[in-house]
């Protein structure tokens, strides 16, 4: 693919003649990716734990992926929510360089405001948001800082892609600063720390997608390890070979400790590991730990601006755009051909 | 599990006999009325001293710590789809007086309280716990819930906090996590799996920097 060179003459034309994505069109995919969200098990993660279920040894374990496997089988012909703990509704937001929102993105984040609050009352979900101190409530999930809209961008595309992911809030996260020094024992120490501290009880509600967040500062290491655990499909390594070795030892580190779903004794613990990263401090390594959950809840839409909307449950969001190391952005060999 | 587990079907109000019936890992289901409540309940009742919104004694016996998923019509109608527990040992300090005051012998909850609480609040009072599975099995517990009778204090607590009176046939699955003996399935496990965790830290350095309050051993747990 040759790159398009924009110039002061050919900017303005271009940009102006790209239809725009309706508004209408991106809050009624927001709204139906709301309840796909909710209700839908994403095909990656049951397959995942069919197989877990395949090795699973101990009779309790075996009894909660059975009954999990039932539930989402419930939730799907009910077209009711999978689990009433609904989460924390957020979205994650890709937009092509060239995508034009009707409105602009100002819009964009009314119709998904206005989205989350419709199915929160539709599908039903819980209304989980409150204000932090004083406690108030709208029964929408909707307020301050909520649902958080995090972006993206992708280069070559005019579409917008919606991804909402409810995970709940409470439990089968931690971040620690570690330190160079620290260094794979320490990640492996953490991890451990983790599973162990948030796997007692099944708090963590696992088998989990464990999100893994090293480098950048600490707000980076806690976004990365988020977007790791949510928004990357089970069954999918790091394409670099050295992450993607580091997840397969994690994930086989995780299933020997003895235990499985709500604590049991068990071998279900990590259905995946994802690691994602970013540059940090020369003398730290920040690193953060996500449990997405026997609910692992995530749908996307892509609406393309002549109105279409396709919907999937693998948000693809780590693109090659995105874990980008150089200054300028050159797309890999592969999509020049 | 030692042996095989055992399936119940109790109803409400759960009679003393029954309870007694009752073994750690057994499989539970309930029919009857059961009512949602944490802390929204729990600060009125044992905190500002308000009485129940409707007298839970006579009511149930059988006290359910969720938040259900759930809406309000505008012509004051209630749509209630999933139902999964909230986590129980957050409410340990309100159960004491809580179970004097509404009489309850049955708590449904996540994640069970700790064996402490078991011996001293749940054995005198003669109660048990019930963890739900998974977690949670929000479509199969909502498919459950034949009726909602009511939502108390709705306007004033909100949907999640508002006391749910449920009607409920075949609920479950439930796990008997604490019996009459104050037996605790979790702490079982935890138990059944210390050696594992123990090996699997096997020759890993503790960390270049430590935290005020952090504990470096798995014996502890974090509630």
């Amino acid at each position: 693919m040759k790159r398009r060179r924009l110039t002061a003459d050919s900017a303005g034309p271009i940009r102006s003649a790209m239809p725009e994505i309706a508004r209408d069109t991106l809050r009624e995919a927001a709204s139906e990716i709301m309840a796909r969200a909710a209700i839908e098990i994403p095909r990656d993660y049951r397959d995942g734990i069919r197989g877990m279920l395949e090795r699973e040894q101990h009779e309790l374990s075996r009894f909660v992926l059975e009954a999990m496997l039932e539930n989402w089988e419930a939730a799907e012909a009910d077209r009711r929510a999978m689990c009433a703990d609904t989460g924390v509704p957020r979205f994650y937001v890709k937009a092509g360089n060239e995508a034009r929102p009707e409105g602009g993105f100002v819009a964009l984040e009314e119709a998904v405001r206005s989205a989350t609050a419709e199915a929160t009352r539709t599908v039903p979900l819980r209304p989980n948001r409150v204000h932090p101190l004083w406690r108030t409530d709208h029964d929408n999930n909707v307020g301050i800082n909520a649902p958080e809209i995090e972006y993206s961008f992708e280069p070559d595309a005019d579409w917008i892609e919606l991804t909402t992911v409810h995970k709940g809030g409470l439990f089968g996260t931690d971040y620690r600063m570690l330190f160079p020094a620290d260094g794979i024992d320490g990640i492996k120490r953490f991890f451990l720390d983790t599973l162990v501290q948030f796997g007692r009880r099944g708090l963590a509600c696992q088998p989990a997608i464990v999100g893994i967040g090293l480098g950048g500062s600490k707000d980076t290491s806690m976004t990365l390890g988020k977007q790791a655990a949510c928004l990357r499909p089970v069954g999918e390594p790091n394409p670099d070979a050295g992450i993607a070795k580091l997840e397969a030892e994690l994930k086989e580190l995780g299933n020997n400790i003895g235990m499985g779903p709500m604590g049991f004794v068990g071998s279900s613990m990590v259905i995946d590991c994802h690691v994602e990263v970013g540059y940090t401090h020369t003398g730290g390594m920040p690193m953060s730990v996500h449990c997405f959950c026997l609910s692992s809840r995530r749908a996307t839409a892509r609406v393309h601006a002549g109105g279409e909307v396709e919907y999937r449950s693998d948000p693809r969001w780590f693109t090659p755009y995105m874990r980008r190391e150089t200054v300028g952005w050159q797309a890999p060999l592969a999509r020049t051909a | 599990m030692a042996g095989a587990a055992r399936t119940h079907r109790l109803s409400t109000p759960v009679s003393p006999e029954a309870l007694a019936e009752l073994a750690i890992g057994d499989i539970v289901y309930l029919d009857g009325v059961i009512y949602t409540g944490r802390e929204g309940l729990y600060r009125r009742m044992v905190d500002e001293g308000m009485a129940p919104p409707v007298d839970l004694k006579t009511l149930s016996n059988v006290n359910f710590h969720c938040s259900p998923a759930a809406s309000v019509g505008e012509d004051g109608s209630l749509n209630l789809g999933a139902v999964t527990a909230t986590a129980s040992f957050r409410f340990s300090r309100f159960m004491e007086r809580f179970f004097e005051l509404s009489g309850a012998k049955v708590i449904v909850g996540k994640g069970g309280m700790s064996e402490a609480d078991y011996r001293d609040l749940f054995v005198p009072n003669g109660a048990v716990y019930l963890t739900t599975v998974g977690y949670g099995t929000g479509a199969l517990l909502g498919r459950g819930v034949a009726r909602v009778q009511a939502a108390h204090w709705l306007e004033d607590l909100g949907i999640a906090q508002a006391v749910w009176v449920l009607e409920v046939s075949r609920f479950g699955p439930l796990l008997v996590e604490s019996d009459l003996a104050g037996n605790s399935l979790f702490e079982r496990e935890n138990r059944a799996t210390a050696d594992a965790v123990e090996r699997a830290y096997a020759g890993l350095r503790p960390p270049s920097l430590a935290r005020y309050g952090e504990t470096v051993s798995r014996g502890d747990e974090v509630l």
